[in-house]
């Protein structure tokens, strides 16, 4: 195969479009999770994202969180448009930090959860949900 | 039985294992707010001729999340449309001043059994009236009130709330006598392939359900959840509404909702439930 | 301008003091993203509830902030501390300047 100059220019700008489509989705994601968290550092455990593997329609998906002592919970898509989905703040009535609803995404990605524990440090949670497109597009 | 099971687990396997996942479990049994039992598998009516041996509702296709969905009448979001739907039962309409209340009473007697034998004959107007025709023959003849619109807003919450209270009844459409002619059109259209892609009703619904088509698990085809409640597009759908997303599908010109021909459809595909319970309004994706 | 909206919540009708119940919210409303287009092409503006909130006897249970990846009708399951008899009342905030109410009592068992 012979690289003409075109064809080489072609190629490094597929590359550099496949690097960054994926970066510009979560980089509007880290930002959002930045504002939630004001840039703290963000550890693991103690918190539990139920969601499924799979959803039958991204439209409606339903999905809980649970993180005992936690003063916040908030919810990000992060391949959505715009990834914030909801913050939940747990009152001094809350029976526990846990709370499910049902969310839309645009498509397969992941869905972040992060927790503000009461004593003001965070920790995160995320999985992949594969969101499937209909038979015949009915 | 087993064989279904079988078939939909080799067909998942074979397309991966993503397909695998989406494969409801089919064994699952639908009770409604932990008390109302709800037939979702009986045995192929006998007019299927073989065709099919079983007949499933659209509920055992369904992942677990949307199975759930439908377990409690809170979770179910079409409860919320079968609540407008009792406003409108109880509400005073047209010349006559009268709602449905004031001949039918309360609903959850009058029309406990009606859902289930719906589409049927009607002796005096000579036709096969679906429940959203007689709705509709009520309202101009005794009411004095306009007709709704066929598959759309009210006309679907009013039978989806006819539905809702006879869930549990088994789904009995007659399929002789005078209903005999429009049952056989509508059993020609079943099996009259369509669209550019020259599919039938029977193709994906009798032949494939269970298999994946793309990541859809195939049902067949089953109308006994109708109205039902789609994730899709967050409301309630008509049958005769699906029928002709079904067919548009295929790349065809359709019929159109309220036609001859999806009436007589309507009659066809509902008597290919008899056996399984009513449903309405279901949880589908 | 949301039509239609119906709020809809399922609290338990007793407790005992001190114990922590399950409750259910379901509001009927379309949450129009901003993100969808009509078929002349032009976008729909963006119409949803953006805030609920569970109080008891004026205490907070949960405050929640909505965005649009929030799916058509709005539904919410947490759980509360019931300490004593009283009332739960429960408010969505609608994009549109519209607040929504529903209360429920509890008596202790």
């Amino acid at each position: 195969m012979k690289l003409t100059r075109r064809a080489t220019l072609l190629m490094a700008m597929g590359t550099a479009a496949a690097a960054v489509l994926p970066f510009r989705a979560s980089a509007a994601a880290e930002d959002a999770i930045a504002t939630f968290t004001g840039g703290a550092t963000v550890g693991a455990g103690g918190l539990t994202l139920t969601a499924p593997e799979i959803a039958e329609n991204g439209n409606t998906v339903p999905i809980s969180v649970d993180a005992p002592g936690a003063v916040s919970i908030a919810i990000f898509a992060v391949g959505n448009p715009t990834p914030d989905v909801a913050i939940f703040n747990f009152g001094a009535l809350s029976g526990s930090q846990s709370a499910s609803t049902r969310i839309r995404l645009a498509g397969t990605q992941d869905v972040v959860a992060v927790a503000k524990m009461a004593d003001g440090s965070f920790v995160k949670a995320s999985q992949e949900v594969k969101v499937t497109i209909g038979g015949c597009g009915g | 039985m087993k064989k279904a099971l079988l078939k939909s687990a080799i067909c998942a396997a074979a397309l991966g294992g993503f397909a695998h996942a989406a494969a409801a479990d089919e064994s699952a049994s639908l009770v409604i707010n932990g008390e109302l039992e709800i037939v979702t598998e009986a045995p192929a009516p006998a007019h299927l001729d073989g065709a099919l041996r079983t007949v499933y509702s659209g509920w055992v296709f369904r992942s677990d999340e949307t199975q759930v969905m439908q377990m409690d009448d809170f979770d179910n979001p079409g409860m919320i449309f079968v609540e407008s739907g009792m406003a409108d039962w109880n509400t005073a309409e047209g010349t006559e001043g009268k709602s449905c209340a004031d001949c039918h009473g309360d609903a959850e007697e009058s029309m406990r059994e009606v859902r289930a034998v719906y589409p049927k004959w009607n002796d005096e107007a000579e036709e096969v009236r679906t429940l959203q025709m007689q709705i509709n023959a009520c309202r101009t003849e005794q009411m004095g009130a306009e007709a709704l619109k066929t598959d759309a807003g009210s006309m679907l919450n009013m039978e989806a709330y006819i539905s809702s209270v006879g869930r549990g009844t088994i789904v009995n459409v007659a399929v002789d006598g005078p209903a005999q002619a429009a049952w056989e059109q509508g059993r020609d259209l079943y099996y009259t392939r369509t669209g550019q892609l020259d599919l039938s009703c029977a193709n994906c619904h009798e032949q494939n359900y269970g298999n994946m088509i793309r990541a859809d698990h195939l049902s067949q085809g089953q109308i006994n959840g109708f109205p039902t409640y789609r994730l899709k597009n967050a409301k309630l759908n008509g049958v005769q509404g699906r029928f002709k997303g079904c067919v548009r599908d295929t790349m065809a010109e359709t019929y159109s909702p309220g036609s001859p021909e999806f009436v007589a459809l309507e009659l066809y595909v509902a008597s290919r439930g008899n056996g399984l319970s009513v449903e309405g309004p279901s949880v589908r994706n | 301008m949301a039509e239609n909206v119906t709020p809809r919540v399922r609290v338990p009708r007793s407790a005992a003091a001190g114990e922590t119940i399950t409750i259910k919210t379901l509001i009927s409303h379309p949450m129009e993203s901003g993100q969808r287009k009509d078929s002349d092409g032009n976008p729909i503006p963006r119409s949803i509830i953006n805030r609920f909130t569970c109080e008891f006897n004026g205490e907070t249970v949960i405050d929640v902030q909505l965005e649009p990846a929030i799916s058509t009708n709005p539904y919410f399951e947490f759980e509360s501390l019931v300490p004593e008899a009283g009332t739960f009342v429960f408010t969505w905030y609608d994009d549109d300047g519209s607040v929504y109410t529903e209360s429920k009592d509890i008596a202790i068992a």
